[in-house]
This record gives C-alpha cells, sequence and structure tokens, in this order.
C-alpha cells in the first residue's frame, strides 16, 4: 500500500518546496531568487537591509503559512472524523467566535465605558483571542461530558458560535468607526507580523496536535465505522472523544490567538487530500494534511501579495476566493465525497 | 456468556425482563419476535454498548481484550475503504496505537477472509460490494476479531433468498466448525427453523422462550407469537383452502411427487386415496422424461399441462 501513495507523496513535497520559494521571492521589494539562497543558505548578501527582509518577514510569515495551513487542517480532519460529518470544520466547536468576542470586547470595549485594556497592542488581542478560545473550549468540554452523541454536540458549537457572533454585532452596532475598523482588520487573518518567539510557540502547538492526533489513530479511524463499532473494539469512545476535542481546540486557539480567525482551510484541506490519496486511513491523512494545508496557505498567501505590486490583500478573502472553486472543481471531478 | 435475571430496555422503558440466557460455543442460535419487541436493544446490551436496566451478563473469562465481536445494522460511508481495511478493524483490539499488523494479524485477517470466501475480493471498495458481499465482509471482520461469541443484529435483511441461504449457512458451519457461540436476530423464520440449533422466541410480554426449533413448532408457540396468517409451520407450508369438488388419487415419488401435490393443493383439488374422481399416476419414459399419466388413458408432459387438462374434463362435465 506504502508504494500506491508514493507519487502524492512526492507531489505534496515538491509543491511544498516550490510553493515556499515563490513566496519568499516574492514581496514589495524585488530581491534576485540567487540572492535569496544565498541568504537562506547564511551567506552575506550584498544589500544588508535585503537580509533582514527575508529571514525577519518573508521567512516568518512563510512558516506562519505552514504552521497556520497544518494546524489548521489537522483541527478540520479531527472534526470531520468524530462529527462524521463532511460540513465539519476546526471553527465548528464555536472556538473562533469565542476569539472574536474576546478580541471585540478587547478593542471596542470602550465604546459602553468598559474599556477591559488601555492600549490594545498585539500580545493583548493574543492574549484575548487565546482567553476567548480557552472559554469556549471550557465549555464546549463541560457540555461534551453530560452528551452522549456528536450531533448534539455539533449544534451545541454552532449555537455557542451564533450567540458570540451576535453579541459581537451588537458591540459593532455600539463602537466608533475607528474601532470597528481595526476590529475588521483582525477578522480578516494576518500571516505576516509575528516574531520567532511566536513562531516557536506555534510550532511547538502543532508539533504536539500532531503527536496527539497520532496517538489516537485507533480511535480516530474505529470512529469511521460509528460509535457502537469503536466501542466493540474496544475503543474507549469517552476517553477519546475528549482528547479529540482537546487536541483541535488546541491547534485551532493557537492559529487563532495569533493569525486570526482563518476560515476554509480546515474544512477544505481534509477533502481535497482525501480525494487525492484515495483512503480514510488517518494515518496516512494526518501527515498528509499537515503538508496540503501548509501548501495551500502558501498559495493563498502568494495570491494575497498580488505579485508586482506592494498591495497586500487579506488573506480570508483570499482563502474561500481560490480554495472554493478549487475545491468545487475536484469534487466535481471526482463525483462523490465521503468523510 | 450468560445472562442472570438481566431487563432491558430504556430506562422506565422495560423490553425484555427476568432473561436467563446462555450462549453455548458450537451453537447457532436465531433470536427472533415481532419488530419493537428489542432484538437489538439485546444484542447491543449483550455487547456490553448498552447499559442493562437490571442483572448481570457474564462474559466468558478470557483473556481476549473484547469477548464479544458484533454485525450491526449501523450504517457507515466510507467511499475509500477496501475490503481489507474494514476485516483489519477486527484486530484493532490487539494491535497497539500506530496500527501495525503483526503476521499474526495479516493470518487472521486472511483467515477470515477465507471463510467467507472474499479472499478474491481483498483489494475491493467498499461501494463496489453488493448488499450480501458487504454483509460477509462485515461477517469477516467479526472474525478477525478472533472472540467466542459473535452477535448479529438483522445480518439478512434487504438481501435476496440465495444470499440469506448463504449467510445463514456460512453462520451454521462457522458455529459447528469453530466452536463459535453465534447469536442472530432475524425475521426469516423459514430459515431459521432450518438452520438454527436453538431458538430464542421473544413475544410482547416481555417474556422470552427458548427452545429448539422443531418443539418449538410442535407446542404452537411460534403460531401464538407471530399469529401466522395462512402459514401451517407443521407442514411448513401456505395452507391451501378446498376448493374445487373433483377429487384426485396421486401416485409417485420423490421431488416430482412433492411438486405435482403442491400445484394440485395450490389450485385447490383435495387429494384423497380413496375413490377419486381423477386417479395421477406419476411415470418415466424412456429417456428418463417425466409424464403424468390420467386415468391410466392420458399421458401428459408437464405439470401445466396436466392442470389444464383436469379443467378440461371438468368443464366438459359440467357441459353435459
Amino acid at each position: 500500500m506504502k508504494q500506491t501513495t508514493l507519487k502524492q507523496w512526492f507531489l505534496l513535497l515538491f509543491l511544498l518546496i516550490s510553493c515556499l520559494m515563490l513566496n519568499v521571492s516574492l514581496g514589495s521589494v524585488n530581491i534576485p531568487l540567487n540572492e535569496i539562497l544565498g541568504i537562506l543558505a547564511g551567506k552575506k548578501s550584498s544589500e544588508e537591509v535585503w537580509t533582514s527582509i527575508v529571514w525577519d518577514f518573508r521567512m516568518t510569515k512563510a512558516l506562519t503559512c505552514i504552521l497556520a495551513g497544518g494546524a489548521l487542517s489537522v483541527a478540520g480532519l479531527l472534526m470531520q472524523t468524530l462529527f462524521r460529518n463532511a460540513l465539519a470544520g476546526p471553527d465548528v466547536l464555536g472556538l473562533s467566535s469565542g476569539a472574536s468576542l474576546a478580541v471585540a470586547l478587547t478593542i471596542m470595549g470602550e465604546a459602553d465605558g468598559l474599556h477591559l485594556l488601555a492600549d490594545p497592542s498585539p500580545w493583548t488581542i493574543v492574549g484575548a483571542a487565546s482567553g476567548g478560545c480557552g472559554a469556549v473550549f471550557a465549555l464546549v468540554v463541560v457540555i461534551s461530558r453530560k452528551l452522549r452523541d456528536e450531533t448534539s454536540l455539533l449544534i451545541i458549537g454552532l449555537m455557542i458560535g451564533a450567540t458570540a457572533a451576535s453579541l459581537v454585532s451588537v458591540l459593532q452596532f455600539l463602537s466608533n468607526a475607528d474601532d470597528q475598523q481595526m476590529f475588521m482588520i483582525w477578522t480578516f487573518g494576518s500571516l505576516g507580523g509575528l516574531n520567532w518567539t511566536e513562531i516557536i510557540i506555534l510550532t511547538v502547538v502543532l508539533l504536539s496536535g500532531i503527536l496527539i492526533a497520532l496517538s489516537l489513530l485507533k480511535p480516530l479511524n474505529a470512529w469511521l465505522l460509528g460509535d457502537h463499532y469503536a466501542t466493540s473494539l474496544g475503543v474507549n469512545v469517552r476517553a477519546s472523544r475528549f482528547l479529540i476535542i482537546c487536541c483541535a481546540c488546541l491547534l485551532t486557539g493557537a492559529v487563532t490567538a495569533f493569525c486570526g480567525p482563518i476560515a476554509f482551510v480546515g474544512l477544505a484541506v481534509p477533502h481535497v487530500t482525501r480525494l487525492l490519496f484515495k483512503t480514510h486511513d488517518q494515518k496516512t491523512l494526518i501527515p498528509a494534511v499537515v503538508l496540503a494545508g501548509a501548501v495551500l496557505m502558501l498559495c493563498c498567501d502568494i495570491l494575497a501579495q498580488l505579485p508586482g505590486t506592494a498591495f497586500v490583500l487579506p488573506i480570508n478573502a483570499i482563502t474561500a476566493l481560490i480554495g472554493a472553486p478549487v475545491v468545487i472543481s475536484i469534487v466535481l471531478q471526482a463525483k462523490r465525497v465521503a468523510v | 456468556m450468560s445472562t442472570q435475571d438481566l431487563t432491558i430496555g430504556y430506562g422506565n422503558n422495560v423490553l425484555l425482563s427476568g432473561l436467563n440466557l446462555s450462549l453455548c460455543p458450537g451453537q447457532l442460535i436465531c433470536f427472533m419476535g415481532p419488530n419493537g419487541v428489542g432484538k437489538s436493544t439485546l444484542i447491543r446490551t449483550m455487547a456490553g454498548l448498552q447499559r442493562q436496566v437490571a442483572g448481570t451478563i457474564r462474559r466468558s473469562s478470557s483473556e481476549l481484550p473484547t469477548p464479544v465481536s458484533v454485525v450491526l445494522t449501523d450504517r457507515f460511508t466510507a467511499v475509500y475503504m477496501t475490503v481489507y481495511e474494514l476485516v483489519a478493524f477486527g484486530r484493532y483490539p490487539y494491535i497497539s496505537w500506530n496500527l501495525n499488523l503483526s503476521n499474526d494479524d495479516k493470518e487472521s485477517i486472511h483467515r477470515a477472509l477465507q471463510q467467507v470466501k472474499m479472499d478474491g475480493l481483498a483489494g475491493k471498495k467498499l461501494h463496489e460490494l453488493s448488499d450480501g458481499q458487504m454483509q460477509l465482509a462485515m461477517i469477516a471482520r467479526a472474525l478477525a476479531q478472533d472472540t467466542s461469541v459473535i452477535l448479529l443484529d438483522e445480518p439478512t435483511a434487504h438481501l435476496d433468498l440465495n444470499n440469506r441461504l448463504e449467510i445463514m449457512n456460512l453462520l451454521r458451519d462457522l458455529a459447528h466448525s469453530m466452536n463459535k457461540a453465534i447469536l442472530v436476530a432475524t425475521h426469516e423464520l423459514d430459515l431459521a427453523l432450518q438452520t438454527a440449533d436453538e431458538i430464542w422466541l421473544a413475544g410482547h410480554d416481555n417474556q422470552l422462550l427458548t427452545g429448539i426449533p422443531e418443539d418449538l413448532i410442535l407446542n404452537g408457540a411460534f403460531d401464538q407469537i407471530f399469529q401466522l396468517k395462512g402459514f401451517d409451520l407443521r407442514t411448513g407450508q401456505v395452507a391451501h383452502s378446498i376448493s374445487l369438488q373433483d377429487t384426485v388419487r396421486l401416485a409417485g415419488s420423490g421431488f416430482e411427487y412433492r411438486w405435482t401435490k403442491n400445484a394440485l393443493e395450490r389450485v385447490g383439488y383435495p387429494l384423497v386415496e380413496k375413490d377419486p374422481r381423477f386417479s395421477v399416476v406419476i411415470k418415466q419414459g424412456v429417456n428418463n422424461e417425466l409424464m403424468w399419466e390420467v386415468d391410466g388413458r392420458h399421458t401428459l408432459k408437464s405439470i401445466r399441462n396436466l392442470l389444464t387438462y383436469l379443467k378440461q374434463s371438468q368443464n366438459a362435465r359440467q357441459a353435459d
């Protein structure tokens, strides 16, 4: 079975490397490709500022793409497998909504005289987003211990999301235009501007997320047959469900905190990967979605830079704009989709 | 595996109570009863997938990680999954988190596929299988789990007669040859009567009768529970009403006798031994072809012709 998927693995790796190269070589400042390769190899560049641009701006952004794309895709895969629902994504439990409510409170809170934090800096927003994700996560865990089946959990997640979204619109209605714009910009998502500390945090989160997911291979695969069969195969359904939720929340929460609510990637990548590898085996899918997610995110970021201009589009506008037609065409070709 | 004073159901809704049942190795047990009587609930409860209302279930104290394997009516969609991957799920209780199959595991999977005669289809995707093949693959998955008890919920539903027969025969052979205890919840009265070593019969009074099929037929337990309409279990045939006056005496043997009798009774002729209106003798010609001779005069080549002849001579007599 390994033989037959070798081609797909090479394709993904090739795409990853070429997208990474293309991504790093594009930007508002034009740097020749051989200079970039030299800088990445540790050589001195002919212009001092280029080294800084390549390492501190372009590489951090490209790495953020890879990490965020990989993390969201694994979270999406976990949710689709847990809920056995093709429409599930990393946001299905309402995490991003919790984060956006917390960020909205931070940015627009002063409108109703609450002004929670004196001066919204990037770190306060990261803190608020993590706090919001964490609160929703805690809520979901408490609820999931009471509920027996996944569908109810899915509905609860959607309800949490809807509640948070409506509170956010109330805040928007009450706040002034400047704060509204600031909040809007956060909701567009952003892959740039992370420093190396933040990238290391994201890397640790992604790696631990992948490790937890891999340790759950057996329950995840058994879940494909439904909880009755999973139980009969000796899987502890309750404990596994709890761990799967924890893992997905960790991944989604970290990405949302640093990059904002990035939509679509987590939903689309597992589908594309399943169609590419023609398997449901999570042992193949987990590493494969990490690569595919990284590729898709890099591509979206390349397009967001509008090659040749200094103008950068919001990443959230691009993910769906580019991703949706791709997914539609793949699904039309394959004629059938399954979790 | 056995149960003591087991009560099953959901909370206050008790379906069956006071169950003292035992599943013996080497036996195929068919569990029958009308819809909604709690067949699926008992299967799930015995498999440990659902909590019992009261009582205890004792599962054989072996070192197996899972004492019971199941084939349920639960549906799942996995279009890319192959038969081999499905059967490999049976080895999950034995393998570690990284899902690597040992040679023993592969051997078990291969044996299970052979037992259901699916070894040629191991690489097929599940959505390419017919319903009957899908059930066989599910049974292979249960076999690969190497448990002493297998519980199946309606494994022959939605299958044609041939597939139903194949699956019931397979289950009986497995029970006998591999010394497994196999419990099948089923609606197939005729198949169950001919394959089961024991029958559990559940009625609407929360009670469950057990016994071998023949005893339950003769003591009328089936008639009471199923309230059969026009099917005589003691003869194993649909009861025919006599609607014609001309009596027939039939002589012959073997299958040809059985099916000629069937045809005459179906049309409504009373069969008698003495003073018949017609006397039919089944004979064999020089080339072993079958012939039906009426009153020693007319020879007919098929049962259809025989029936037509009898009808014509009856009409001719009425016209006289």
